[in-house]
């Protein structure tokens, strides 16, 4: 079984939502990426989303662009990503979900991408510009493997394109809570709880949800309605915060403010 | 008489006429094209196809769009002999067509008014649009000035500061023009920039993309909105010359110049067509924009096309003396012709450009935009290589006022 399969599985029979924190590796390097799961892992986080780095991403906001661009710099390549998730599967079990722009899926080869990205000890992927209609065969060749493709669903996604997304998702669905790019909010939307509420009835894949979440009180209230809550931005102002500290300094000092963040998710 | 049509023999092309022939229905050219966008903008994506096919078909649309091209922005544009730099050349005859008198001084404004009679149709209320020479910017702003609609302009710092004139035009028009600081601060950092905009703002507003690039269905509609230019020099040609002509030149950076241009006579086998690209300072990586001839295919900004992208995907660096084709993509279209074998795409260096540039003023009185002046520089290497009965139409895209200042620095005026 997929270990996300198996980690929302537990967490169902626990009535406790996954709290899903996002992080760019090679931000501030990828050593210090491989020790912030560890520590996210032992504070209690569910599923890693891990944004490799890319020049031009559509959908991010300034925070998480800032993060690519330092990794980038640094010389973050996808080859050194899978190596770390390579290493860290010595000591680690924790599902992990890569979040890769289309541009560097297709380059390498979505097949072969995703081959490597499951030899790396990879569970899946979302790919936040490649809708359903473009790649069938993306979602073939992630079955075979025991892999999977996380869709996104948006605000302004038509019920009619909700069903043929939800048809073809596999391990959960990530629910985009506000119509824009992410990035740090001090409110989200009104109808948030009443959209996932909808959105879960018309699925039984879990709906996790992202995008704008950025404190504890936030992830409380999605964490009483979804099956997951994710948090990127917020935790990546927190590792720029201490980009100057050395690398023990950061971790310890992102990893309270995760563990705050899953307090409140989990209630 | 329109010579015997010859039809392409590829899978897609099934030898329907005119812009009913490619992309696909879900906007692939062959392998090109398509629609890679986050989720959040989708339902816009087929909303505006829907609204544009059915506008199509819509006489009193095409009855208004006819209208301001012809009373606002002054087609047709003139087929102008070049006599002068025909006979220094020796060879060919060459022709301009003048995109470069159309109101705003460049073709981008044939898109512009277009999109905005469609954004209206929708009920969008604001208009954004993103800029690298700034001749877009300037065309979306005017049209939106003379239509009441809110406008707001990506633009690259580094762009704003080469030009200069534009951003002020911008501004004079109403428009605001935002900065983009994020990556090479140009084309293509304005339109990640627009992009992320339209995924907050995608209910009310309509983005304006300026050329035949970005997801489905602009490659097709923006060709769509520019194939007047090569409507109608198809129709002054015949006038002129009483027959088609045999080679086509024009720029591409983005490319709806040139597609504009090229794609009325694809199904015209016997006329050749050319690409002219930013070779820049040379061929090492970062110091050109030569996508066709030198990229590979990849996924930027919404479509598959060739692109300058390094092995992991992430864009490569550009550069060109001319805003308006610093740019790491080009449209899907051009990307399928040269797949095809229907149309070749060679590159033009900044020196050779700024000839052209000098060379076209001094003997024809007009001061060409440097974008255009990649073309009248290849036509000047390759026009002498042919016999006296051969016909070139290059495509003037614009007025090279706009370039005035960054040339004359270049050649070390200070004015």
């Amino acid at each position: 079984m997929n270990r996300i399969d198996e980690k929302f599985y537990e967490l169902k029979a626990k009535k406790k939502p996954a709290f899903i924190p996002f992080i760019t590796a090679g931000d501030p390097d990828i050593q210090t990426t491989k020790a912030l799961i560890l520590e996210f892992e032992k504070r209690g986080a569910d599923i890693i989303e891990l944004g490799i780095p890319f020049s031009d991403p559509i959908a991010d906001g300034p925070i998480i662009q800032a993060s690519y661009y330092r990794a980038l710099i640094k010389g973050a390549k996808v080859a050194h990503v899978l190596d770390m998730v390579s290493e860290l599967r010595k000591k680690s079990e924790i599902p992990i979900v890569s979040m890769v722009s289309y541009s560097t899926v297709f380059k390498k080869g979505y097949s072969k991408f995703i081959e490597n990205s499951v030899m790396s000890g990879l569970d899946g992927l979302t790919i936040p510009d490649l809708p359903v209609e473009e790649n069938q065969e993306i979602f073939e060749i992630a079955r075979k493997n025991d892999f999977k493709v996380v869709c996104f669903i948006a605000p302004t996604t038509t019920d009619q394109r909700v069903s043929l997304i939800t048809q073809k998702a596999q391990g959960f669905l990530y629910y985009i809570s506000v119509v824009g790019i992410t990035g740090i909010r001090d409110k989200l939307p009104d109808d948030i709880i009443q959209n996932i509420n909808k959105l879960k009835q018309m699925t039984n894949i879990p709906v996790a949800v992202g995008f704008g979440v950025s404190t504890s009180e936030h992830a409380k209230l999605i964490g009483t309605v979804a099956d997951g809550v994710i948090v990127g931005s917020a935790i990546m102002r927190e590792i720029e915060k201490y980009a100057k500290k050395p690398s023990e300094e950061l971790v310890r000092g992102v990893g309270e403010f995760v563990g705050q963040l899953i307090s409140g998710a989990k209630g | 008489m329109v010579t015997t049509k010859t039809k392409v023999k590829t899978q897609e092309y099934r030898g329907l006429s005119e812009e009913a022939t490619f992309p696909d229905k879900a906007g692939h050219f062959g392998r090109f094209g398509g629609k890679f966008v986050p989720e959040t903008i989708m339902p816009a994506l087929d909303q505006l196809e829907k609204a544009y096919l059915q506008a199509k078909e819509d006489p009193s649309f095409n009855a208004e769009l006819e209208y301001h091209l012809r009373e606002y922005v002054g087609r047709p544009s003139t087929l102008y002999y070049a006599e002068r730099l025909t006979k220094k050349l020796g060879g060919a005859k060459i022709y301009l067509k003048r995109e470069d008198l159309n109101h705003t001084g460049a073709h981008k404004i044939n898109n512009t008014i277009g999109q905005i009679l469609l954004a209206i149709r929708m009920g969008k209320k604001r208009i954004i649009a993103e800029t690298g020479a700034g001749q877009h910017g300037v065309a979306t702003a005017t049209a939106a000035a003379m239509f009441g609609i809110e406008c707001d302009v990506y633009m690259g710092e580094e762009d704003i500061r080469r030009q200069a004139l534009n951003v002020f035009k911008m501004k004079l028009l109403g428009a605001r023009v935002i900065p983009v600081a994020s990556g090479s601060r140009t084309l293509k950092d304005a339109t990640n920039e627009a992009l992320r905009d339209w995924m907050s703002s995608v209910r009310n507003t309509h983005y304006i993309i300026g050329s035949v690039v970005g997801p489905h269905p602009y490659p097709m509609m923006v060709r769509d909105f520019q194939v007047i230019i090569g409507k109608e020099v198809k129709k002054q040609i015949l006038e002129k010359e009483h027959r088609l002509p045999d080679y086509l030149i024009a720029c591409v950076g983005g490319g709806s110049n040139s597609i504009g241009l090229f794609h009325p006579f694809i199904e015209d086998k016997e006329v050749k067509m050319i690409g002219v690209e930013a070779g820049g300072l040379g061929s090492e990586v970062g110091q050109h924009a030569s996508t066709l001839t030198s990229g590979e295919i990849g996924i930027l900004h919404g479509s598959a096309s060739y692109v300058l992208q390094d092995e992991d995907g992430q864009t490569l660096p550009v550069h060109s003396i001319s805003a308006g084709l610093d740019y790491p993509g080009v449209g899907p279209e051009h990307s399928y012709l040269k797949d095809i074998g229907r149309a070749e795409y060679v590159s033009i260096t900044d020196d050779e450009a700024v000839k052209a540039f000098q060379e076209c003023a001094r003997l024809e009185g007009i001061i060409p935009a440097l974008e255009a002046a990649h073309a009248i520089a290849y036509t000047i290497k390759f026009a002498p290589r042919l016999s006296k009965d051969k016909l070139i139409v290059i495509c003037l895209s614009g007025s090279g006022d706009k370039d005035s200042f960054e040339v004359a620095k270049k050649l070390g005026y200070n004015i």
